[in-house]
């Protein structure tokens, strides 16, 4: 650390280890882990360290760690814990080196469900550290991949008296097994003004929906839900949610034609041009003699771009609602798959729009439930048996915004094409 | 029973309300955001219809925190902003205010504490990261040091806003990647099939299961001496370590086998161009702890690539598809493979039928 790095008051600092030792055991020698404790990024190792001081379980967790690090190998085994009424939320943790590293041979870990978009008082992260302290190692993740935060380090008999502590102060656990798993949700309407949905609402609605589905599981596989408020989809809930809710708009961009003309006063035209117009990728932008913007709206696919760029000249149109995706996933089993579209545009106002997403949440689920094999996500299910059998499945209606493009091949059976136009022609005019 | 009658049962809450945590101006002003601007790297402004103002300071972390950390950063929060804070999902921490000439002092408090405060716009925002060794019953590295490591390295490009688009780095463990897509991926990937402890696969694995987990259908039931076991058929094996979470005696982590790989141009967002998936873009690198330097110098190396060639607005992945992957290796002088060139299923849409080819 260089002087200029060097803390003006090294006992509230990142890199601050106390003298004091309360920790019984000695501590094990961590040479290679040492070397994480340099370098300007805040240091795990230290913060390691520092309970390490106060607790032996912590002892034997930096000794296992260091001997992973040496032997390039992962101790922990799986096993089953759970709390009182719940089947899941907890994931356990046996150390498969415990003759070693006897006190953290049991360092499970418990899922609890943040609020939607992570928002917090100090009292009350104070408050969970404070519990999490008096029954588990004090070592919190904000957040999981999935979106807990993550408890870090207890044993058995502890995890049921932390979470009848934190239960009771308004925290429930999340889903692990095949089972709906906690949500997540952008800072949306609450500082965002790219938002065009309530993901509150619709986070909570959804999950809350299927609490008994996340607590006991008993489905194929796990099940996620993702909202996001417009699509920058800041919860990466197309390639990562089973079920993601994207807020978006199908009336104009509300474009400010003063600030666009300051913009681009501020900016330059070339800027304009090369940063907004030209990178719109359905042509749907030009830049009109007197510096202010044309929208193709019709063409507009509400990418985001240009709101991005000029954030006080344009913004998403005032006829708000979502679009669904579903079967988003990572690789296991079959390779990567993106959520495919299969509600392009919802209403979420009143009280039936709301039931109405609620009501084909369960229907997806009920018909993966029924329909998935074993460890199959409901986007491979999809894959498996193809998207109309899936649409018919749930009763959606087929709608060219689904695909990227009509088929490409010949070899299918299209005798009932005429009862099938028939049908887009009914349902055209039903619409009017 | 009267052991479980004595047991308190659980109040299935569930999802709790946010706006019971939430700073005053986001309930007063919900869903009424007018615009926003970045006054500074790592602080957003946001203005409402009302006319109010918020602020937001954003912070890196290690994201596995203590008492101690968590009640220093709270501390500096109860003194130098409101009391109200949030977390993006890349674990940085972000702390609201109602007035401007709060924002310096409430850096200062943070950086004066080793806290970087970044992560904006066009920065090397923090890494989204897994458990690994720390945690993990899978994991084939760790993680916690794979991005304290990296993001010591990438310090400057966190706090300051000089890359031409935001940079979303992702670090996975095993195979399954659950630290999901990125610009840039660090991803372990196995070379060598599952060792396979014979002596336990009947007592701890279900075989019919882990049987139908295997994607390219190499593992079969066998007897092997003279007890039920499984067998991989090394050829067709793809070394996924799939069966390896359902059957742990199938041994897929190895010290020195199980090794990194680098992908690239992967997005979440839908701006300008669509959801993208990361791709493959070097291999067979060691798995090298405690600093992981030799997939840290080609991530640099991309960055630095990206950096310098990229257009202001473009991702990764939107600047590779501009200039073409045959520049993309030329600019990073990574080497080109037959490994790069995809079979699995879909293989054919990412071949190239085309005379479209840059000189
Ligand atoms: S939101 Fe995207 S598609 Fe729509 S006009 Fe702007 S850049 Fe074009
Ligand atoms: S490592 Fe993957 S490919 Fe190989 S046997 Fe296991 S599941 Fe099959």
């Amino acid at each position: 650390m260089s002087d200029q790095q060097k803390p003006k008051n090294p006992e509230r600092h990142s890199t601050y280890i106390q003298k004091e030792k309360k920790s019984t055991k000695p501590f094990h020698k961590t040479p290679m882990l040492d070397q994480l404790e340099s370098g300007p990024w805040p240091s795990f190792v230290t913060g390691l360290k520092r309970l390490a001081h106060n607790n032996n379980m912590m002892v034997d967790l930096l000794g296992q760690l260091e001997h992973s690090y040496k032997t390039r190998l992962g101790y922990w085994k799986g096993g089953t814990v759970s709390v009182f009424g719940y089947g899941g939320g907890i994931i356990p943790r046996f150390s498969e080196v415990a003759a070693m590293f006897p006190e953290s041979k049991e360092f499970h870990t418990l899922r609890v469900q943040p609020p939607p978009g992570n928002h917090y008082t100090t009292k009350m992260l104070r408050q969970l550290s404070n519990s999490w302290n008096k029954w588990g190692s004090g070592l919190i993740a904000f957040h999981g991949q999935t979106g807990n935060i993550m408890f870090i380090g207890t044993t058995s008999e502890n995890t049921q008296h932390f979470f009848d502590e934190i239960n009771d102060f308004g925290w429930d656990l999340g889903g692990a097994g095949p089972c709906v798993r906690t949500a997540m949700s952008c800072v949306g309407a609450a500082r965002c003004e790219q938002s065009n949905c309530n993901e509150q609402k619709i986070h909570r609605l959804l999950v809350n929906n299927f609490i008994d589905d996340m607590h006991r599981p008993a489905l194929p596989y796990k099940f996620k839900f993702k909202v996001s408020g417009c699509p920058n989809d800041c919860m990466n809930s197309i390639q990562r949610a089973d079920f993601a809710v994207i807020g978006t708009w199908r009336d104009d961009i509300q474009v400010d034609q003063k600030e666009v003309k300051a913009f681009v006063a501020k900016k330059g035209r070339k800027y304009v041009i090369d940063n907004v117009v030209s990178r719109c990728p359905t042509k749907a932008l030009s830049l009109n003699d007197d510096d202010s913007l044309a929208v193709d709206n019709r063409n507009c696919v509400r990418c985001m771009h240009c709101i991005n760029v000029m954030t006080k000249a344009l913004s998403p149109g005032k006829d708000k609602g979502i679009t669904l995706l579903i079967g988003g996933k990572r690789t296991l089993k079959i390779g990567d798959t993106m959520g495919t579209v299969i509600i392009p545009f919802m209403k979420l106002e009143t009280d039936e729009d709301y039931e109405k997403l609620r009501a084909l949440a369960a229907t997806v689920i009920d018909f993966w439930a029924e329909n998935g094999l074993e460890h199959e996500r409901c986007g491979e299910m999809i894959e498996r048996i193809g998207l109309v059998n899936f649409l018919e499945g749930v009763g959606v209606d087929v709608d060219p915004n689904m695909i990227t493009h009509p088929r490409t091949s010949s070899y299918v059976r299209l005798d009932e094409w005429d009862q099938e136009a028939a049908k887009w022609n009914e349902r055209k005019q039903a619409a009017g | 029973m009267a052991e479980a009658a004595k047991m308190r049962p659980p109040i299935e809450s569930g999802c709790p309300d946010a706006f019971q945590y939430m700073h005053p101006l986001m309930i007063k002003n919900y869903a009424n955001w007018k615009y926003h601007d970045r006054p500074r790297p790592g602080v957003l402004h946001h203005v409402a219809h009302s006319g109010d103002e918020i602020w937001t300071v954003r912070v890196g972390t290690q994201r596995q925190l203590g008492p101690y950390e968590l009640n220093l950063l709270c501390d500096i929060i109860d003194q130098y902003g409101e009391g109200y804070v949030r977390f993006t999902i890349r674990s940085n921490m972000e702390i609201m205010v109602s007035k401007k000439d709060k924002v310096e002092p409430l850096i200062k408090a943070f950086e004066e504490a080793g806290y970087p405060v970044g992560g904006t716009g066009p920065s090397v925002t923090m890494i989204s990261h897994t458990q690994g060794w720390l945690h993990c019953d899978i994991p084939g590295t760790d993680a916690s040091g794979v991005v304290k490591a990296l993001m010591d390295d990438l310090y400057e490009e966190f706090v300051k806003e000089d890359m031409p688009n935001r940079v979303h780095i992702t670090t996975s463990c095993c195979q399954i990647n659950c630290g999901g897509q990125g610009d840039i991926a660090i991803n372990v990937q196995h070379t060598k099939p599952p060792k396979i402890n014979h002596d336990l696969v009947a007592n701890v694995c279900e075989r019919p299961s882990v049987v139908a987990r295997c994607p390219v259908a190499a593992i079969r039931p066998a007897m092997v001496n003279g007890k039920p076991s499984l067998e991989v058929d090394e050829k067709k094996c793809i070394c996924c370590g799939a069966c390896f979470p359902p059957c742990p005696p199938m041994q897929i982590n190895d010290p020195e086998h199980s090794k990194l790989a680098i992908w690239v141009g992967g997005k979440n967002s839908n701006a300008r161009s669509k959801p993208m998936f990361h791709k493959l873009v070097a291999a067979g690198i060691p798995n090298n702890p405690p600093r992981w330097p030799e997939a840290n110098a080609i991530v640099k190396k991309v960055l630095g690539a990206y950096k310098k060639d990229a257009k202001d607005w473009e991702r990764v992945g939107d600047w590779v598809e501009r200039i073409g992957w045959p520049r993309f290796f030329e600019l990073t002088g990574l080497p080109f493979t037959k490994f790069h060139i995809d079979n699995w299923r879909g293989a054919r849409n990412s071949l190239n039928a085309s005379t479209h080819i840059r000189f």
